[in-house]
């Protein structure tokens, strides 16, 4: 197990994603080490794949960007060791299964461990399958962060009581994207009920963009994900792309610090 | 079946060997399990199954034939040749089995709508074919390559009252139709059943693919007998994501004497890169809900395929395939484009019939494989649609222009 549970002590946290190699390898760690510096809390990277299920436009059309620039599992793990030379922020990787499988379970955690990446969050991989990767997960200390969805009724409690690092609560149906209609009651109920099985964090994504929704929801949860948000700054790219990436980042830490 | 249907795990009966399994998003999972709970209850219903038969029967014009062959037979000069007429099925192909099966587990389940993939067009008018029979709403995903050379089914989808979803991402094929029409279902589960057209996908599809389709191989089996008095030697079937395969092999799979083969598409050649032959070059992975075979490069991100054939180009294969491939209880082979075109226009000619490209896979490995068997040998080839589709793409493929 890592140390992903202890960002979240006494304060609500920002996790934003960034998909590796979008567009080129210099622009992702430079975008990590903005996000690090005003203050993101954990840093999710995104391994492109070519059949992005779970994802909407914005992140698939990311996924195209780095796969031109020839982006690959080693290239991946490149970006992390030149951010590792300017920041300790805790990373985690969101990729689909198959990449994690042809690299092997183990090599590929073994790796993790190495460069200091934390933990995993992989969509298309349910409670029910993890027993081939969970031996590796363990024993290199990588969490298998879960995903738990709207459609999730009676298997909040089992899923929560096998997770470690965080929850990644989905808040609507549907792929990744930004969007204003986010059931709050319904979130707030799962929520709940996930804290009277374990201690582990709780982290909404899906959907959210604004520092209003941001604070609305940290207010529920014990954390907050933006994903398609941040990788639509990251597409229009432009001499102050660190700028507007710092910018917006302060907006949302500034939206949910005001909850403690 | 026990050896095959036998597992690594032990606890449950979502695998084949090491294969099949249900590596979803979480947000489909209780769905999935809704699916498997249904059919795990209606499988064996009588009420389910006399209802199933009697649409088959009454609806989608079964029995098929089989079809003795006989100057194809005399012309190659070998075994004789069987032909399993799934073309003559109502909307011209197997996929209709399926479809009936799968959305009579939609209606009990309390669904109103039907969303399917569709590589030819064949499963996507199924589809819709069934859900304007049962007054539901359907919607079809199909890529936007597959869409300018399958044009007649998009429209033949559009009479009968489907919404037809153009997709524009990937390689615009068959892979990225399925990835759409999943999408589709994490958006909406609730009123939607996803009626999956090949034996692919998280469990219990394949399974459900599998019973459902085993129904030509029940008919062949009994129409073998009462015309020959004994079991063919070998069944042929041509192999996409495997559905009309599975069926045909089903119901021989214990019988050991009887060979099983099935014809990948294999493009402009197995070890060319323009290929969609998934079990000669492909390596286990994870992907549309399976562990399988696919076609993959060493990072694990899925290949673009290609065939000539838009029901053929798929980058993987249901895991049951996987599995009779793995105990080498069946054997698989790759077709290229040009020999399924040469067998296109040699069972026109020989024996009046026009079968889909997909099918000619399996005629044309047909055509290979009869001169070298004896005379007292028999082979049953399935034709797994009929062929009026490709005459535009084929007439392209040969140069003649056929428009206006």
């Amino acid at each position: 197990m890592s140390n992903l549970a202890e960002v979240f002590q006494n304060k609500k946290v920002f996790i934003p994603f960034v998909v590796a190699d979008d567009p080129d390898i210099e622009t992702t760690v430079k975008s990590v080490v903005t996000l690090a510096e005003n203050g993101a809390d954990i840093v999710e990277l995104g391994i492109p794949f070519s059949d992005p299920v779970a994802d909407g436009p914005v992140i698939q059309k990311a996924d195209l960007r780095a796969f031109k620039a020839g982006v690959r599992t080693e290239v991946v793990f490149d970006i992390v060791k030149k951010i590792r030379e300017q920041t300790q922020v805790p990373l985690v990787f969101l990729t689909y299964l198959n990449i994690v499988f042809k690299y092997g379970y183990s090599e590929f955690c073994q790796r993790c461990q190495k460069l200091g990446v934390s933990g995993l969050v992989i969509p298309d991989l349910p409670l029910e399958e993890q027993e081939e990767i969970r031996p590796s997960a363990d024993k290199f200390g990588i969490d298998l962060i879960p995903l738990i969805a709207p459609t999730s009724e009676g298997r909040i409690e089992k899923i929560a009581e096998h997770a470690s690092g965080f929850i990644y609560v989905v808040s609507s149906l549907g792929v990744t994207g930004v969007r204003d209609d986010i059931a709050k009651q319904k979130l707030s109920e799962t929520i709940q009920r996930v804290r009277k099985v374990t201690n582990v964090p709780t982290a909404i994504g899906f959907g959210i963009h604004s520092p209003e929704q941001a604070e609305t929801l940290a207010g529920i949860a014990d954390g907050i994900i933006i994903g398609s948000a941040v990788v639509q700054i990251i597409s229009e790219g432009g001499t102050d792309l660190q700028d507007k990436l710092a910018e917006y980042t302060r907006s949302i830490k500034d939206a949910i610090s005001v909850k403690i | 079946m026990e050896e095959i249907k036998s597992k690594n795990k032990t606890d449950d009966s979502r695998h084949y060997g090491e294969f099949g399994g249900q590596y979803i998003p979480e947000t489909l999972v209780n769905e999935l399990h809704r699916v498997s709970d249904a059919y795990n209850k209606y499988k064996d219903d009588p009420a389910f199954l006399k209802e199933f038969h009697d649409l088959l029967n009454n609806y989608a014009n079964r029995p098929s034939l089989l079809y003795y062959a006989r100057q194809m037979t005399e012309d190659l000069g070998g075994a004789k040749i069987y032909l399993k007429r799934e073309d003559l099925n109502h909307t011209g192909a197997h996929k209709i089995n399926n479809v009936l099966g799968q959305a009579l587990i939609a209606k009990r389940m309390g669904k109103t709508r039907l969303i399917a993939e569709t590589g030819a067009g064949q499963h996507g008018v199924a589809t819709a074919t069934i859900a304007a029979l049962f007054n539901m709403d359907c919607e079809i995903f199909m890529g936007k390559k597959d869409t300018e050379r399958q044009k007649l089914n998009v429209y033949r989808m559009q009479l009968l009252g489907a919404k037809v979803h153009t997709v524009t991402n990937g390689s615009m094929v068959l892979k990225d139709a399925v990835n759409a029409a999943m999408q589709e279902w994490t958006k909406r589960v609730d009123d939607t059943f996803y009626v999956l057209g090949s034996a692919v996908g998280p469990y219990p599809y394949p399974e459900m693919v599998h019973d459902f389709q085993s129904v030509i191989s029940k008919e062949s089996k009994q129409q073998i007998l009462e015309a020959e008095g004994r079991l063919p030697d070998a069944i042929v079937a041509c192999v996409g994501g495997g559905s009309n395969a599975i069926g045909s092999f089903a119901e021989y799979i214990n019988d050991k004497n009887v060979q099983l083969i099935g014809c990948e598409a294999a493009g402009k050649g197995v070890d060319t890169d323009q290929t969609a032959a998934t079990i000669e070059r492909g390596s286990v992975g994870i992907f549309h809900g399976m562990k399988s075979l696919f076609l993959q490069n060493d990072d694990g991100q899925i290949d673009k395929v290609y065939s000539i054939s838009a029901g053929l180009d798929y980058p993987g294969v249901g895991p049951e395939h996987a599995r009779l491939a793995e105990l080498k209880r069946a054997k698989y082979v790759g077709i290229t484009d040009d020999e399924a075109v040469d067998a296109f226009e040699y069972i026109a000619k020989t024996e009046g019939i026009i079968a889909a490209i997909e099918s000619c896979h399996a005629l044309a490995y047909v055509m290979k494989l009869a001169p070298t068997m004896g005379k007292d040998k028999i082979i049953i080839c399935t034709v797994s649609g009929r062929g009026d589709k490709d005459v535009a793409s084929i007439a392209k493929y040969r140069g003649v222009n056929i428009d206006e």
